[in-house]
């Protein structure tokens, strides 16, 4: 183990190159003879095009080209179409839009692109797209998620006749809603799951260039995993996946949105290899927040009925997710079987109907966003348990302790097919309600009414599911000097993967920690199973490809230290980098020079120390990360601002790899569900579809003065059973945590004026309005 | 127009259009790319460079206006022998950064309020840090990181 080991707070490594200005991020490139390109983005929400006339951005001095959709068809671009399929209980098909990367007869979003100017610089590029002119005829356009699934609703594909893709059923509601009809008890919850922008702090970039002789196009860009960008713009441009290679340098942020099949980022590879000329674009803010993905956007309906201990019989619950105008490569999925697929979370429920209808609108298309469906179920399972508490008389944590999952029932077979191999979902609460001194609110919330605030606490027990795609792969290399280097099939943009790979080879290997390479985002050197860092699985899947990796580096070393030793291969021993027999040894660094030796090797043995590992796991068998969060707050009622006093997370994420890393991720994902819940909005004007949030001057991005220090810990009990290491996801669970836990607070802060909820986020004016509204009934 | 600055101590002279935002000059022109930009509406702090030794947002003011001036951006921020800032330093230690991106930007406001405001306290701090957008760390690692330089600062 060690000073470097596993679970050792390690500093990063990455840090000092990122906190001296060496960080290399995609805009920091630049190619001889690079032309820039600039988008013509759709005004209006929706709107036939008649016309489109180039000349006048062509007389612009310094514009090259522009390029239509169009021109892309000929050129080879193909369509996109989802990689996505539901059918309804009667075996229909999910209903699936074909999107052309530049449509040219019909915009469908505001800022969808529509035409590419090509220029000697950034500014004549962004001049003459200022004056392509096009003849829109607009047409009326829907854009509200709840509307959208109503029968009369505006259509935004008539093809298909409506705008719900597809009606996803779990099963048939009769058997749920007559044991919700018999029920003792009954609550019954309407939430809207605000839409996101999910910003990561780097605005989407992309490069290209093309090698005639090779016909290989090479593109720069953010990406979380350069294979499946490889695969899916291959796709596009209807090129073989070879003659695209992928580079993601440095990274910005990705919180889901990365990789996707981008129409700019599409269009760049095409032109750089159509001109063959090196393209760029630089997407400024405003741009990518009507370009990139966004995230959430349900609205959810769910009634549920308890018997008289408060016991959960049945539970029916309807979502509409606002896919935007196309379908995204997840977005329908994300509340049926993506991260939605958790749902009803940590709750033992039997009986249990899940209806879900994806509605095309006039915005951006929605897809994965930090939890990506599990945020979103977790907060209905928790409104519905707050609701059914006070429906019930009894407290928020005995009507959890009396429905979570206890640990007798583990592992556990859910609702929608998923076994939990662990958890002690009723032990963690009890455990943070201790940490949060959740028995001596009382007198805190005492104090703060002296001082003219309202104070409240509340509590969210969540689970998540971990893992994304079941495969990944990995490989350990070590060179003639004896110096290892890491090939990730994962795609590190934040999570300090070069720091806690190395840990690990450090860890297995006993190579010292720096002397540990990390090589990430090449198509050329990626191992061809990589696929990316998503879906909290970096740990679970390329963790246990490296420890395997490791494990065959050591296979494959004691025979060629049994061999240099003149020992039986079955006596040699594997410790702190050596490999022993009897009181002879021999590192692993010498046994690397010497591998790449043919005359030292053995016979039979191939020359190299260099051991790639594809890991595959059940797919079913994903993990559960899972926890509880406590939130505090003060309330003005005057002017309806709160403040977070008090954040207690505990968090089981099974084996802790880099306790310094995983509070981070802890950190950053609880302030992105705080986001949520507190400042950001994406909103839609109704009438003319235009997004009013459009820049950080109307978008509430969480700052530092909006949250408090997070007091945050980790379960030791309850290590995962179904991998080699024990992890758990991490990345994800606090965006799933927060938002219920704060939105909990802030209701038990206005129980005075009988509040019992108010719909993300609780800007001070929506926690006024409630204020003023309550006491207006209790006048009335 | 012609302008002549000292960044990170060399003397630089150029020739540059007067439409030229200072964040653009030092990034495309200079390649210094360690300051970077994130926003185009003087929100997200990441282009935070010091000019004349205050912490200044170089994407809201134009090259020529920097004639003369000295500036400092994160590539001149360590010691002349390498040494890490103590803020540099400080972010390390808390795990103050996580994607990189907003760091420059972070740590260039963080050494100035250090600079300004030592022995500053985290309600400060985080107010002192209105115009600068993390979406990455939930801001603790960063105010913790700023608090503890600031308490060094002060010999505390
Ligand atoms: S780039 Fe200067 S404030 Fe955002
Ligand atoms: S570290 Fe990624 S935005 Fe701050």
């Amino acid at each position: 183990m060690g000073q470097y080991g596993i679970g050792q707070p390690v500093r990063r490594k990455e840090d000092v190159r990122l906190l001296t200005g060496k960080g290399r991020y995609t805009d920091d490139i630049h190619f001889d003879g690079q032309l820039w390109a600039a988008f013509f983005r759709s005004p209006h929400a929706h709107a036939k095009i008649k016309s489109i006339d180039s000349a006048a951005a062509l007389s612009v001095a310094g514009v090259r080209h522009v390029f239509t959709g169009e021109d892309m068809r000929k050129g080879g671009m193909k369509p996109l179409v989802a990689d996505i399929n539901f059918t309804d209980r009667k075996g229909n098909k999910m209903y699936k839009p074909v999107r052309h990367i530049l449509p040219s007869d019909r915009a469908c979003y505001v800022g969808e692109p529509l035409v590419m100017v090509l220029a000697d610089s950034a500014e004549a590029a962004r001049a003459g797209a200022e004056l392509i002119e096009i003849d829109f005829e607009t047409l009326p356009n829907i854009t509200s998620t709840a509307k959208a699934a109503e029968p009369d609703a505006y259509v935004l594909h008539p093809e298909h006749g409506s705008n719900i893709a597809v009606h996803w059923e779990n099963s048939a509601p009769d058997e749920v809603d007559a044991l919700i009809a018999q029920a003792p008890h009954k609550v019954k919850i309407h939430l809207v799951n605000n839409r996101l922008i999910v910003a990561p702090m780097e605005p989407r970039c992309a490069v290209a260039t093309y090698d005639a002789k090779e016909d290989v196009i090479t593109l720069y860009s953010p990406t979380q995993g350069v294979r499946p960008a490889q695969a899916g713009f291959a796709g596009l441009l209807g090129i073989d996946k070879k003659k695209l290679r992928v580079i993601s340098l440095d990274v910005g942020g990705g919180f889901g949105i990365r990789s996707k099949r981008y129409p700019e980022t599409a269009a760049v590879a095409w032109a750089a290899k159509h001109i063959n000329q090196p393209v760029k674009w630089r997407g400024d803010r405003s741009e990518t927040f009507v370009s990139d993905h966004h995230g959430r956007d349900q609205v959810n309906d769910a009634v549920m009925g308890l018997d008289k201990n408060g016991r959960v019989i049945a539970l029916r619950l309807e979502t509409i997710v606002n896919v935007g105008a196309y379908s995204g490569d997840n977005g329908p999925r994300l509340p049926i079987d993506g991260g939605g697929r958790i749902i009803p979370c940590g709750y033992d429920i039997e009986k249990f109907y899940f209806s879900v209808k994806p509605v095309y609108t006039n915005t951006v298309p929605t897809d994965t966003y930090r939890g990506a469906g599990r945020p979103e179920a977790n907060y209905i399972m928790e409104r519905l348990m707050d609701a059914a508490a006070e429906e019930c008389g009894l407290t928020r944590d005995e009507i959890r302790r009396r429905n979570l999952i206890p640990l007798s029932k583990m592992p556990y077979r859910t609702q929608m097919n998923f076994v939990y191999d662990s958890g002690d979902f009723i032990g963690t609460m009890d455990k943070t309600l201790e940490l949060a001194d959740w028995k001596g609110f009382a007198s805190r919330r005492k104090e703060t009414e002296k001082r003219g605030k309202l104070r409240g606490i509340g509590l969210a027990s969540f689970v998540e599911q971990a893992g994304g795609r079941p495969t990944e792969e990995m490989r350990v290399k070590f060179d003639e000097n004896g110096k290892a280097t890491v090939f990730s099939g994962t795609f590190s943009h934040g999570q300090g993967h070069e720091t806690v790979y190395a840990q690990m080879v450090n860890d297995y290997l006993g190579v010292p920690f720096d002397q540990i390479d990390f090589v990430q985002g090449d198509t050329d050197t990626t191992p061809p199973g990589g696929v990316g860092t998503f879906g909290s699985r970096s740990s679970m899947m390329g963790g246990v490809a490296i420890k395997r990796s490791c494990g065959q580096i050591i296979m494959k070393g004691k025979k060629i230290a049994a061999h240099l030793l003149q020992a039986d291969p079955a006596a040699v021993t594997f410790e702190n980098g050596l490999f022993r027999v009897g009181v002879s040894s021999i590192s692993i660094q010498d046994v690397a020079r010497a591998a790449s030796d043919p005359a030292k090797l053995p016979e039979g043995v191939t020359p190299g120390l260099d051991e790639s590992n594809l890991f595959e796991r059940e797919p079913d068998l994903n993990n559960f990360p899972n926890g509880c969060h406590i939130c505090e707050v003060e309330v003005d009622p005057e002017l309806g601002t709160i403040e977070i006093v008090k954040y207690t997370a505990l968090d089981d994420c099974g084996v802790v790899l880099n306790p310094l890393i995983v509070h981070g991720q802890v950190y950053g994902g609880v302030a992105q569900g705080i986001g949520q819940a507190l400042t950001e909005d994406a909103i839609y004007d109704a009438e003319s579809g235009q997004l009013l949030a459009g820049s950080f001057m109307d978008y509430g991005m969480p700052r530092a003065h909006h949250l408090s220090m997070i007091e945050a810990h980790f379960t030791d009990d309850q290590p995962c059973k179904t991998n080699d290491l024990g992890v758990k996801g991490a990345g994800e669970a606090g965006a799933c945590g927060a938002p219920p836990a704060f939105v909990s607070a802030v209701c038990d802060a206005l129980t005075p004026y009988g509040v019992k909820h108010i719909d993300m986020p609780l800007t001070p004016e929506r926690v006024w309005t409630a204020i003023q509204q309550a006491k207006a009934h209790k006048a009335a | 127009m012609n302008i002549s600055l000292t960044i990170n101590g060399e003397k630089i002279t150029r020739d540059i259009a007067t439409n030229l935002l200072l964040a653009d000059f030092l990034r495309d022109n200079l390649r210094l790319t360690g300051t970077h930009v994130g926003c185009d509406t003087t929100q997200c702090g990441c282009c935070i460079i010091h000019l004349n030794n205050k912490a200044v947002k170089s994407c809201t003011m134009l090259a020529v206006q920097a004639d003369g001036a000295q500036i400092t951006t994160i590539e001149g921020l360590a010691g002349a022998n390498g040494a890490l800032h103590p803020v540099q330093e400080a972010f390390r230690e808390h795990h103050g950064l996580q994607c990189g991106f907003c760091t420059p930007g972070m740590v260039m406001m963080g050494a100035d309020i250090v600079r300004r405001l030592p022995g500053a306290d985290e309600a400060t701090i985080r107010h002192q840090l209105e115009g600068n957008i993390c979406r990455c760390t939930g801001y603790q690692g960063i105010v913790e990181a700023i608090m503890d330089a600031s308490s060094q600062a002060k010999g505390i």
